[in-house]
């Protein structure tokens, strides 16, 4: 269990006060500590992602879901240095292989983009140049990082191709994207994204736009090329089955922040917030008896201008205010629990026993 | 490929016959309609009824229109003769019938003017399609910013302000007050080409300036929206440095519309830049239109008019030939 000792220690290093603990440890190969992206607009300050912590290894993977407009996927671009930028602030650390990357240059943070750390995108239709071959965004996505022929690049785009399970790699090199079916589109985009081994990949809704049969495929592939590479795998979906296949470590989002944090093994037999039990409430599983209907989490996520007061989550929580609690008024840190961090007043072990007694019984 | 191209010429054809056919209708049959024959254009007023019935029968404008139309179509292709008496007056294709003003042919009249069209159209495009795009990709980087405000107020200013007012204004400075510039009579790129671009230059510059302007605010408007592309922002997580990312990505998706309008601005203009051509003295084929038009001067107007729509529609036909070229996705479907 090395990755729940490893999401205890940094949970603890997390804490506020909790830091002077002596010597350092060594920090994990990603470390994000206390990240915060906001960017003003019109309507006022949106804060997309707000005081986020977590830390990854080599060969592991971490899975971040949320709904829509948690800041998943601002995250994700924020540690690659892809924000939007004019007027976005962004503060904390990032640490990659034990360097910082908020306060690098741009240059830097450019040089290591694409080739230590790299990103598969949702939609590989329009995140991918419509006018360029794929094999000439692939060859250009290596050029750029090494000093190679154009032959060569070409000769391993080629390769790429049939490592992601390209049919006729060397035919298909010379076509455009909108030539490809999505499923070969994605795989083209995984090859791209992996062209220079990097350490680092963030996957980022890898799945949503295709079909399922074709989903589980490129699960599969990306889990086999991980294996391959060694690489840290964040992988971040609103869909906890894509998660359960592949994490090691889960990480839930509400509003910008992080609401619990665990081992994939905690949070799906032990989940301890009542929004990551609501997640879970609308999962489908083929592992059970078909229920009736799946259940929704009421409401609608927040707006990230302007979060309701205390918990953020309290105007859609069943359990608000139980037994005086001040969830309306007092923000809940992300307490440790026994092996993983929950953003919650309610005391960990009526959690539990509420988990134990109400929710599991029902999933 | 082939028959992508196959088919284009054809629609092309086609609408160069429908184009000749209601302009035809337009001069010929109008005057009709309206009372008036076309040979008393031709004659004058002072003629006798017997001299304008004379000079129909020459211009063969007693006959049927549809036999008139497919005459005028015979000359352009193979020639034709106008014969009055025993006179016989052999017009070699492309005939476009003879100027009832000055009885010279209508076809090398044109291509006399179309030097001085070319030049100025071609000389004010390079210099509008860099200007503008230009000033558009750098106020869309710049956006917000003191500088873009400043070329978007000079842009609107420019698609604004009319040629008859910029032309003459800088005439009065540049060559009136300043003498940067020579005025007076246009010079053949032959003759002496450092005068030749003397004689051009404002005229460049202020037909530039009207279309730079457009072509910046598109521009601008194009990269704004190619910027929030997620092939843009796939590019960035490549490492791929701004340079190329701006470069390359963004302004081959930027550029695929301005040479669409770019191809058509071009084609409208190389059959005749009318004010432009009035206001700096050029002798080119807007000039010639507006003077056949004000003399009443029919196969003159006739003539510019389908030359104009000629140049407009191999315009057209090129620009959907490069954008099959440039958009793959074009090519295929």
């Amino acid at each position: 269990m090395k990755g729940v000792d490893m999401a205890t220690d940094v949970l603890v290093s997390g804490q506020p006060g909790s830091g002077g603990s002596g010597a350092t440890p060594p920090r994990a190969f990603l470390d994000v500590r206390d990240l915060r992206i906001h960017f003003p607009t019109d309507d006022g300050l949106v804060k997309a992602v707000d005081g986020l912590s977590f830390s990854l290894d080599r060969g592991k993977t971490l899975g971040i879901v949320g709904e829509s407009g948690s800041g998943k996927s601002v995250t994700s671009l924020g540690i690659l240095g892809l924000h939007r930028l004019g007027g976005t602030r962004v503060s904390g650390e990032v640490w990659l292989d034990g360097e910082e990357l908020i306060g690098a240059s741009a240059e830097r943070v450019r040089s290591l983009r694409g080739q230590r750390m790299a990103m598969i995108f949702q939609d590989p239709l329009t995140a991918m140049h419509p006018y360029f071959t794929v094999g000439a965004q692939i060859v250009e996505a290596y050029r750029v990082h090494n000093k190679v022929s154009k032959k060569a690049a070409r000769q391993h785009a080629i390769d790429m191709l049939g490592r992601v399970g390209i049919p006729q790699p060397a035919r298909r090199v010379d076509d455009y994207p909108h030539q490809f079916s999505g499923g070969m589109r994605q795989r083209a985009m995984i090859a791209m994204a992996l062209v220079n081994n990097p350490e680092l990949l963030i996957a980022d809704e890898p799945t949503t736009a295709l079909d399922v049969t074709v989903q589980a495929q490129i699960l599969d592939l990306i889990r086999d090329l991980q294996e391959e590479f060694q690489s840290a795998v964040i992988m971040i979906t609103h869909d906890l089955g894509v998660v359960a296949e592949l994490a090691d470590d889960i990480l839930v989002m509400y509003g910008g922040k992080s609401v619990e944090y665990g081992t994939a093994e905690t949070i799906f037999r032990r989940p301890e917030h009542p929004y990551a039990w609501g997640l879970l409430g609308s999962m489908p599983r083929v592992d059970r008896e078909v229920r009736d209907r799946l259940i929704p989490v009421k409401g609608t996520p927040p707006s990230l201008i302007n979060l309701p007061s205390g918990c953020s989550f309290h105007p859609r929580c069943p359990y608000v205010g139980l037994d005086g609690i001040p969830c309306r008024t007092e923000i809940p840190t992300l307490a440790e629990g026994s092996d993983h961090g929950v953003a919650c007043h309610i005391p960990p072990a009526k959690r539990q026993r509420i988990f134990s007694e109400d929710i599991a019984p029902a999933l | 490929m082939i028959n992508f191209i196959l088919r284009r010429v054809v629609t092309s054809v086609v609408l160069l016959i429908i184009i000749s056919v209601v302009t035809f209708g337009v001069f010929f049959m109008v005057p009709k309609l309206a009372g008036t024959n076309p040979a008393e254009l031709y004659v004058g007023k002072s003629a006798t009824p017997a001299d304008v019935a004379a000079t129909a029968r020459k211009l063969g404008l007693d006959q049927p229109i549809y036999v008139q139309y497919g005459r005028f179509v015979k000359g352009i292709f193979v020639g034709r003769e106008f014969a009055s008496g025993t006179n016989v007056n052999h017009c070699p294709a492309p005939c476009f019938g003879y100027s009832f003003r000055n009885d010279r042919p209508v076809w090398p009249t044109l291509i006399d003017r179309l030097p001085v069209t070319i030049s100025l159209a071609v000389g004010a495009a390079v210099i509008w399609l860099l200007g503008g795009v230009l000033a558009g990709v750098i106020s869309a980087l710049r956006r917000g910013s003191i500088l873009d405000r400043t070329m978007m107020i000079i842009a609107l200013a420019g698609v604004s302000l009319p040629i008859y007012f910029t032309g003459l204004l800088a005439q009065l400075w540049f060559v009136h007050d300043l003498h940067w510039f020579k005025g007076g009579e246009y010079i053949n790129f032959a003759d002496d080409p450092f005068g030749w671009a003397n004689k051009l230059f404002l005229g460049w510059v202020t037909l530039a300036l009207l279309y730079a302007a457009t072509y910046a605010r598109l521009t601008r408007a194009q990269m704004l929206e190619t910027a929030s592309e997620d092939y843009i922002r796939t590019a960035r997580a490549k490492g791929l440095r701004e340079r190329s990312v701006i470069g390359k990505h963004a302004m081959r998706s930027v550029l695929t519309p301005i040479v669409t309008v770019f191809g058509l601005d071009l084609g409208q203009l190389l059959g005749g830049a009318i004010l432009t051509e009035s206001v700096f003295g050029l002798p080119g084929i807007g000039r010639l239109s507006i003077d056949a038009v004000s003399t009443k001067d029919l196969p003159v107007v006739l003539g510019v008019t389908l030359f104009g729509a000629l140049f407009i529609v191999i315009a057209n036909f090129l620009v959907d030939i490069f954008y099959a070229v440039i958009d793959p996705r074009v090519r295929i479907s």
